[in-house]
């Protein structure tokens, strides 16, 4: 558990969270190497199927970043992420997850301070609730195959 | 449309639990269009039962399947190569799909994943009312087009009552008074006498008060 590095994946909007990723590297500012970007044309794209199936396949936590609200390039995309974020937060509620293993971040393009930050808070987050609790039983399984 | 909503999941857990292999089917027509147990509802809740029986160190298989029809004789039969080799079928379709599987294969356990609201339209994105009750004898030719029997909290055939207020209905503040549109709807259309005409009381046997109802068309009967 103390060696657990977290696999987050993280839904980022090319207008606004990708760029600020950049930013954040073209500033040298570093962020934990756990996050493994997606990049999406607008948050409004990913949909509640997307984040389970990342959960689904091992990921420890997700999170869908976009833009600040009322500034989405499509008007409301980062709304209709933000619905769809909660709505994966109820399923995982029902189901008895811990619901912050995905969580919804809103940032401009010019945040690249605040994107770090975030993903070292979301890191820590994530390294603190402990590994995606069906993680052992899939590694199990696929031992099991081979 | 025939609209519906998921179950909650922990009924559905329980329905399944006992089984390994399930067959998950979904329907393209109504709970589609009302985002209940479309194709994209399948793959979702195939998700989350796949995420809550790994967590009890449990692997299950789900294959799933989304028909064109589920209440249709015709597209159930393409169940026929999967139906035995799976225990049990969970289907995400209003109440006359899962009773459609169900005659069809009489030996597999069949479990409802939503349940089945109304008849409704569409007011906005997200947002389904109700519009008819299936009453079998329409009343929208007489009053304006809107319906008392689904409209009127008290399906009220010569309204409004004593608990309209403002145009909404006393059950709560965003239910409008179906009477008081009927008649906004006469007025504008100039047909205010229709409303002074005492509506009998109904009959309410083809509404389903005369046991359960079919509709048999000898035209279109192989």
């Amino acid at each position: 558990m103390e060696n657990f590095e977290p696999e987050i994946v993280a839904f980022c909007c090319h207008y606004c969270a990708y760029t600020a990723a950049d930013m954040a590297g073209s500033k040298r500012i570093s962020y934990p190497p756990n996050i493994k970007i997606i990049r999406v044309p607008c948050t409004g794209k990913v949909d509640a199927i997307h984040i389970m199936k990342a959960l689904e396949k091992g990921a420890d936590g997700v999170y869908v970043a976009g833009c600040l609200e009322g500034d989405c390039h499509f008007k409301n995309g980062n709304t209709r992420a933000r619905y769809r974020v909660e709505h994966v937060q109820r399923y995982l509620e029902e189901l008895g997850w811990e619901t912050e293993r995905v969580t919804m971040i809103n940032m401009s393009a010019g945040m690249g301070e605040f994107f770090a930050r975030t993903a070292l808070e979301f890191t820590q987050k994530i390294k603190q609730l402990g590994p995606n609790p069906i993680k052992h039983i899939k590694d199990k399984n696929q031992k099991a195959v081979s | 449309m025939i609209t519906a909503e998921q179950k909650p999941l922990k009924e559905i857990i329980e329905y399944i639990s006992p089984y390994d292999r399930i067959l998950l089917v979904g329907c393209n027509e109504c709970v589609t269009v009302c985002s209940a147990g479309g194709r994209k509802e399948v793959g979702l809740l195939a998700s989350a039962l796949h995420l809550n029986f790994l967590k009890q160190g449990r692997t299950i298989e789900i294959k799933e399947i989304t028909l064109e029809r589920q209440c249709d004789p015709e597209y159930i039969e393409e169940l026929v190569s999967e139906i035995d080799r799976v225990d049990a079928v969970l289907s995400m379709a209003c109440g006359c799909g899962v009773q459609t599987i169900v005659e069809r294969y009489k030996e597999k356990p069949v479990f409802p994943a939503v349940n089945t609201k109304f008849m409704g339209a569409s007011e906005s994105q997200g947002v389904w009312a109700e519009r008819c009750q299936g009453c079998g004898d329409c009343l929208l030719g007489i009053t304006g087009g809107i319906c008392p029997v689904a409209r009127c909290s008290k399906h009220l055939l010569n309204g409004p009552c004593g608990g309209t207020s403002n145009g909404k209905c006393e059950i709560a503040p965003d239910v409008e008074c179906a009477w008081c549109l009927i008649w906004e709807r006469l007025k504008a259309l100039g047909m205010e006498k229709r409303y002074e005409e005492i509506m009998e009381a109904k009959d309410f046997r083809p509404a389903g008060g005369g046991g359960p109802r079919k509709i048999i068309r000898e035209d279109l009967s192989l």
